[in-house]
């Protein structure tokens, strides 16, 4: 059992948890994820790490209760454990592993959406303790779902902020800021790392593109085991097939198919529907195991 | 009742109607009184044959005898000794190619049923609470066993009984590998027949700590260097599936059969209190002519669907059990043979709607003896389905291979190790089972993880 040491809320539907699970912690880097399996029943949800401890062996998840699982999961509390917690899966950001003096070099734009700011953040405090200083968009369709920014804002260089409707920051979507960064405040950058909703990392790499800046995005499919056994979690990156549980989940966004993986994306919908109707009009969950009898 | 000595009991079965649309298990097994019937038949050969066609050398004529006696307890013992999966072996081995193809009596009428009474005789034990003999005392020497399928259980459940402190360490949230995730419950009862032989070796005093990935969470090197472990056995399976890299394979409602599986087995999407979901289909090709084909068809049937096994070759080539095949057969599944997936056909929301097929026949013996498959010229078309399960084989992860310093695979990212002791090419780690030999059968990684036991006991007398 995985126990729940911190739980927070950030904002519109959106926790973040802490959770104890010292084998994850003490091996784990930014750009890795962990699943997540809540009780017996449960099923197995990934989730990109946001950050970790590794001396009180914590491992920080961050998600937004959209579908049935995560309704569940948010009303786990403090002292409540996970089941199950595996990780880290995948592969760290291929940043950690590059040559110091060439990523010195480097002017690095990091643009984070809506949930997507989460695994945005390990991987920004990681360049600046290992002396990098970073550029990142914080961007979402209003000023409720846009998170973390104080805390990114102690590890970032400029921390930009724009929202659709213009409720916080920059008027504009995460491309109009790019573009206002680039084409008006005279900044120019050798990488993106974006990391949001597919439609997200599909436009900005389609600008990057257009921009010639090379491009990194995190992918979310569905997935099962999440170490490579299934195919689930398959993509096509440059013509070639790919498992983002184990080849990835970051790739370089201008050779991801994104229209399909879209496509693979909505395969459950469905389904997802009928169980988010039944936990609404049941009164029949309850998440078991802890005994404390909250639900 | 008078025995025919030629012909087996039969075994009683629920009827292919009323089980097409069940989980639950098909063959219901002999009861007391049919397996000692079945004894009988057996001749209680000096020389026997059938411990030969065994790869874990039970003594079948000893444990027979004591179930002709009626002493089930004691048969139980006896099998206990060579074997920690009895109820899986006796339901799960291919027994017309190992032990019972070598009996006697199969020469001139039928083999006596050596999987059955294996089988009855671990059912007996566990409806009676009896466990295998459990060790007297540990020696404090730590060994560390990666996976938790039949070949780490296997490995770990005879090194404890030499009194070994063995950990298991399972990437996933169950222990059982493939009799866990893969073989359906239909066939191998996960809460009855899995996890009561799991207990029987946790029962030995082994610890299995699963959600570890060796390679991810810990490496093997951090096991020997900082965890205190003096040996590591690697039986990690071979569990990357293969696709056939045709147009459409990314399309929505492609599965490989690991997914398909592991949605229905390990996470129970059939029952609909669990929380992870199916796309059943209702026109279902399942690609492959393999047993784990035949589990996803017969899955696939079981939630409401029409199903096709699409194979490249012929009846006689079909690589599954007989029995399964029969069993398929029974219940309705349709054998599209000679048959070759060229395209899979994807509607402009990205669905399966179709399979493009073409027909095949075969052609002379190539080098190795099988007659190869070649295309009939014009003979494509296509089959209207909506779910295609791709059943074409695994290789191993090369995950632990590609984080351990010093270990060797070949050219299918099979770790090397030798046959005899298990032993790798890095001192003090053994491996065995599908993650050296590629997919196999259950009974052969436990024969592998017995030989790797006593690698590596002698390993550590030294």
């Amino acid at each position: 059992m995985f126990k729940i040491v911190k739980k927070q809320y950030l904002a519109n539907n959106i926790y973040l948890m802490d959770v104890l699970a010292p084998r994850v912690a003490k091996s784990c880097f930014p750009g890795q994820f962990v699943i997540v399996k809540m009780d017996e029943k449960g099923e197995r949800i990934p989730l990109t790490i946001c950050d970790y401890d590794r001396q009180a062996g914590t491992v920080t998840i961050v998600f937004q209760s959209v579908g049935a699982s995560t309704k569940i999961m948010a009303e786990y509390e403090e002292g409540e454990s996970f089941r199950d917690f595996v990780g880290p899966l995948g592969c760290r950001s291929e940043l950690i592993d590059e040559e110091p003096e060439e990523l010195k070099a480097k002017k690095i734009l990091f643009v984070a959406g809506g949930v997507g700011t989460a695994p945005v953040y390990p991987q920004v405090k990681w360049m600046k303790e290992n002396g990098y200083d970073v550029d990142v968009i914080i961007g979402a369709r209003n000023k409720d779902l846009i998170i973390l920014v104080e805390e990114m804002k102690q590890w970032a260089e400029n921390v930009y902020v724009c929202t659709d409707d213009g409720s916080l920051g920059f008027k504009g979507n995460v491309n109009d800021q790019i573009k206002d960064l680039v084409n008006n405040q005279g900044k120019s950058y050798d990488l993106v790392v974006a990391i949001g909703p597919l439609i997200m990392m599909k436009f900005v790499s389609i600008l990057t593109k257009e921009l010639g800046i090379k491009t990194i995005v995190s992918m979310n499919p569905v997935m099962v085991d999440g170490t490579g056994m299934c195919g689930a979690c398959r993509l096509t990156v440059g013509g070639k097939v790919k498992f983002a549980c184990v080849d990835g989940p970051e790739f370089d966004g201008h050779l991801v198919d994104f229209d399909e993986s879209m496509k693979r994306q909505q395969m459950y919908k469905t389904e997802e529907g009928r169980e988010v109707l039944k936990l609404q009009e049941g009164d029949t969950h309850h998440h078991g195991g802890c005994g404390c009898g909250g639900n | 009742m008078a025995v025919d000595v030629l012909k087996r009991i039969p075994v009683r079965e629920q009827e292919p109607q009323v089980r097409a649309k069940n989980f639950e298990e098909v063959c219901l097994g002999y009861n007391q009184e049919e397996a000692m019937d079945e004894a009988t038949r057996c001749l209680q050969c000096k020389n026997a044959k059938c411990i030969q066609g065994c790869p874990v050398s039970i003594d079948i004529p000893s444990f027979i005898g004591k179930v002709k006696e009626g002493d089930i307890a004691e048969a139980y013992q006896i099998i206990s000794k060579y074997s920690a999966l009895p109820a899986v072996c006796g339901r799960v081995c291919p027994q017309e190619s190992q032990c019972e193809s070598k009996c006697i009596r199969g020469i001139k009428g039928e083999p006596v049923s050596i999987g059955k009474l294996e089988r009855f005789v671990a059912d007996w034990a566990r409806e009676n609470g009896i466990k295998p003999n459990a060790p007297e005392a540990t020696n404090g020497i730590k060994v560390a066993v990666i996976g938790s399928g039949p070949a780490g259980l296997t490995c770990a459940g005879d090194l404890a009984k030499a009194g070994y402190e063995v950990t298991i360490f399972e990437a996933l949230h169950e222990a059982g590998g493939v009799l866990s995730y893969g073989i359906p419950e239909f066939r191998l009862p996960k809460q009855t027949v899995v996890a009561s032989e799991i207990e029987n070796v946790k029962s030995l005093g082994v610890k299995i700590e699963t959600n570890v990935v060796i390679g991810k969470s810990t490496t093997i090197d951090e096991l020997l260097q900082e965890e205190g472990f003096s040996a590591v056995f690697v039986g990690s399976g071979a569990g990357l599936p293969k696709f056939m890299n045709i147009p459409g394979e990314n399309a929505n409602g492609v599965f490989s059969a690991n997914e398909y599986l592991t949605r229905n087995n390990l996470m129970k999407a059939f029952d609909e209190s669990y929380a992870t979901p199916i796309k059943g289909g209702n026109k279902v090709a399942v690609v492959g002519g393999g047993n784990v084909a035949m589990d996803a068809a017969r899955t696939a049937l079981r939630l409401g669907a029409e199903v096709h096994i699409i194979y490249r070759r012929g009846e006689s080539e079909l690589p599954a059990r007989v029995e399964e095949v029969h069993h398929a057969k029974e219940e309705g599944i349709i054998f599209d043979l000679l048959t070759n997936p060229k395209e899979i056909i994807v509607n402009e929301d990205g669905w399966v709607s179709g399979i493009k097929v073409v027909d095949m026949e075969l052609g002379e013996p190539d080098a190795s003896g099988r007659r190869s498959p070649v295309e009939k010229a014009g003979s494509e078309h296509i089959i209207d389905v909506d779910t295609v399960i791709m059943s074409l084989g695994t290789s191993p992860n090369p995950l632990i291979s590609s984080t351990t310093d010093g270990l060797e695979v070949n050219k299918w990212q099979c770790i090397m190790a030798d046959e005899a002791n298990g032993a790798t090419s890095k001192e003090g780690v053994f491996a065995g089972g599908d993650a050296v030999t590629g997919a196999a059968t259950v009974i052969l990684a436990m024969g592998a993880g017995k030989a790797a036991a006593k690698g590596i006991e002698e390993f550590l007398k030294k």
